[in-house]
């Protein structure tokens, strides 16, 4: 009798009705596709579930509350109303005195004042926005969110009018490449908040050492990855223009420059947020300006929900930015495919 | 089919003969002489191509057969400019070929598109490159498009058309430089069979109506002798020149000539050309012995 055992090696189909495996999308399978809905739904829920954390652990008082807010001293001479006390040492002061005889302090669960409820940190993003406190011109954070931008735009498109034609260039031609990218990869790794001092020393004290801190920052990446990004256009379209009688300076600027533009535009918005992230250090260089003085000074007075509504406002206008662009690039090339996420 | 009847079979008809002897008496257009490639990789060099001598005429339809790997896409690309040679030269009109030009166009496997330019935009790249102002481009490109029945598609980009429409986009945007050579490296290797023949059929339509010598890459045989004028077959290791072919077929060609005994004769032919013992039978990778992996009992032969 011959042997049977490789039975066991049947492919996995063996038995068994035929089921719809189609009819419902599974969440785990690698790369599956998903109904727009639910991506939507999803996207939400990103925001959401963070902020419903922060909610449940601001708004159920048996949840972590380590501190009691005063409302009432009694007693305790020490104890002011709204002052936050770790609850253990309230606790002590009321069986102190109690056992003294003496009224008892009373007061509610609270978190820490470094960690301010949503509602606080929404009334203060309002507040900052239409309260002119410091600024003639009214909205602070406006005029500051203003100042910061300026900043931005000005470090990013002097890092990208070099960086851009540069990396291109490092990306085309072996020559260029040996001769830039050695020279950047070091300077890669230097950190842009390390040329503050020269750079003030060199640019001032106002905006141009924050400008040129956003260009160290930026510039080196830029030109590594912009001149990676070139070296991966597809050689056949290059030998195919030169099939067609294209040559040189007409390869770079009639294929090499098109076959790289979509991912050109995607890679400047990855360093667009990379220049955001400069910022705040850019802006602490000199004088103090725009939404780093704004949260700087929010946080000497211990306002830390304007604290946090300043660093909301950076993701606010980064992720805005980057929204905007990236529907911008699905208009601007229509042939790019893979743009369509 | 005995020796005899492959033999006279492999003789052309009259009429055949007289369109050889028409299309030698014109210019020879491309001479090669001696062509050697040797790749220099790290460790060891391979030897592409060892010797290639051979000439075509002005007008031709040249088929190249070998056995993958023995440098067919080679030859092409030194042809082409993308490539120097190691050795040897090639001789277009008697000049030698250093680089790439216009004068020989050139259709690839992978159809090499531009993506962000539409088809007809793709199709006046080579005039708009080479100084046609961009209202002419654009007239000479309606008319390829007319001519190859894409136009239609004359604003619609690379990636919405089928594989057979790219590929005589291609064909369009290299003739309309008006190549004197057309080098074609198995541009129909990716296609289905029916939109293969379709093509077939179509490019030589096309190739009779203009003055065009077409040197085509293939490694299906029943394409070659359907489009060849001659077959030029390379044996591999390093490629040499095996033997030239011609093809006793009558033009116009049609798809019920598969079935003539010429055509089986010249099949038969370059098959044993091309699986000769002589052609490293050595160099075959043996395939291991594969263990019964289903029931015995269940057999499916
Ligand atoms: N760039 C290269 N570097 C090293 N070896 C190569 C290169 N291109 C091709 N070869 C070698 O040359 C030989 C011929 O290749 P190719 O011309 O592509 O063959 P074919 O097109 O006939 O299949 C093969 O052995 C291949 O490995
Ligand atoms: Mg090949």
């Amino acid at each position: 009798m011959p042997s049977v055992r490789s039975a066991a090696f049947g492919w996995g189909l063996s038995g068994g009705a035929a089921r719809p495996r189609m009819a419902r999308p599974n969440w785990l399978r690698i790369r599956g596709p998903l109904p727009l809905g639910t991506r939507r739904m999803l996207g939400l829920c990103s925001f959401l579930l963070p902020l419903l954390v922060w909610a449940i652990v601001s708004y159920v008082p048996f949840i972590w509350h380590p501190n009691m807010l005063v409302t009432n001293p009694g007693d305790v001479d020490y104890f002011q109303v709204g002052m936050s006390v770790d609850r253990a040492t309230f606790a002590s002061e009321v069986t102190s005195a109690l056992q003294a005889k003496q009224a008892p302090p009373q007061g509610v669960p609270a978190n820490p004042l470094y960690l301010p409820s949503p509602g606080a940190v929404a009334s203060a993003f309002i507040a900052a926005f239409t309260s002119s406190a410091g600024n003639a011109e009214g909205g602070w954070m406006l005029a500051s969110l203003w100042k910061s931008i300026q900043v931005i735009f000005w470090g990013f498109l002097i890092s990208s009018l070099i960086g851009v034609p540069l990396g291109i260039l490092a990306g085309a031609n072996t020559a260029v490449s040996h001769l830039v990218e050695p020279i950047v990869e070091f300077f890669r790794y230097l950190p842009a908040p390390a040329f503050g001092a020269l750079a003030v020393a060199v640019l001032g004290i106002y905006d141009g050492p924050k400008i040129a801190i956003i260009v160290i920052g930026t510039l080196f990446q830029q030109i590594l990855i912009v001149a990676n990004t070139t070296r991966k256009v597809e050689f056949g379209l290059v030998e195919a223009a030169l099939t067609l009688g294209c040559r040189n300076g007409r390869l770079l600027s009639k294929v090499i420059v098109p076959a790289i533009l979509p991912d050109l535009y995607r890679d400047q918005r990855v360093l667009l947020g990379w220049a955001w992230t400069y910022l705040i250090v850019a802006e602490l260089v000199g004088a103090t300006s725009g939404i780093s003085l704004f949260i700087t000074q929010q946080a000497r007075h211990q306002h830390f929900a304007a604290v946090f509504a300043g660093i909301a406002v950076i993701g606010i206008v980064g992720l805005g930015t980057d929204l905007l662009l990236g529907r911008l690039g699905r208009r601007l090339f229509p042939w790019d495919r893979s743009a369509a996420l | 089919m005995t020796d005899q009847e492959t033999a006279s079979a492999l003789d052309p008809p009259p009429d055949v003969v007289a369109r050889l002897e028409r299309m030698k008496a014109r210019d020879v257009i491309l001479r090669v002489e001696g062509l050697d490639k040797q790749f220099t990789g790290r460790g060891r060099g391979v030897k592409a191509l060892d010797g290639i001598r051979f000439q075509t005429h002005r007008r031709e339809f040249l088929c190249i057969v070998g056995p993958s790997g023995c440098g067919k896409s080679t030859l092409i690309r030194i042809l082409a400019g993308l490539e120097a040679a190691s050795g040897g030269v090639a001789l277009l009109d008697g000049v030698p070929i250093t680089g790439p030009g216009r004068e020989r166009g050139m259709v690839f496997q992978g159809y090499t598109l531009f993506p962000w330019l539409t088809v007809k935009r793709n199709v006046m790249f080579g005039l708009e490159m080479t100084g046609t102002g961009r209202s002419e481009a654009a007239r000479q490109a309606g008319e390829w498009l007319d001519l190859i029945g894409l136009s239609a598609f004359a604003e619609a980009y690379p990636h919405q058309l089928s594989g057979g429409m790219k590929q005589r986009v291609a064909i369009a945007r290299a003739l309309i430089n008006q190549p004197r050579i057309l080098l074609m490296d198995e541009p129909f290797a990716a296609l289905d069979a029916q939109t293969r023949a379709r093509m077939q059929a179509y490019l030589l339509d096309i190739w009779k109506k203009i003055d065009v010598t077409v040197i085509f890459i293939t490694h299906d045989l029943d394409e070659a002798i359907y489009l060849a004028d001659r077959i030029l077959v390379l044996s591999p290791h390093p490629g040499r020149v095996q033997e030239m072919i011609e093809v006793p077929l009558a033009r116009p060609r049609s798809p019920a000539q598969v079935q003539s005994a010429a055509f089986r004769a010249t099949k038969a032919r370059l098959e044993s050309l091309i699986h000769a013992p002589t052609s490293s039978a050595a160099e075959e990778e043996p395939y291991p012995a594969m263990p019964l992996m289903a029931n015995v009992l269940d057999t499916v032969e």
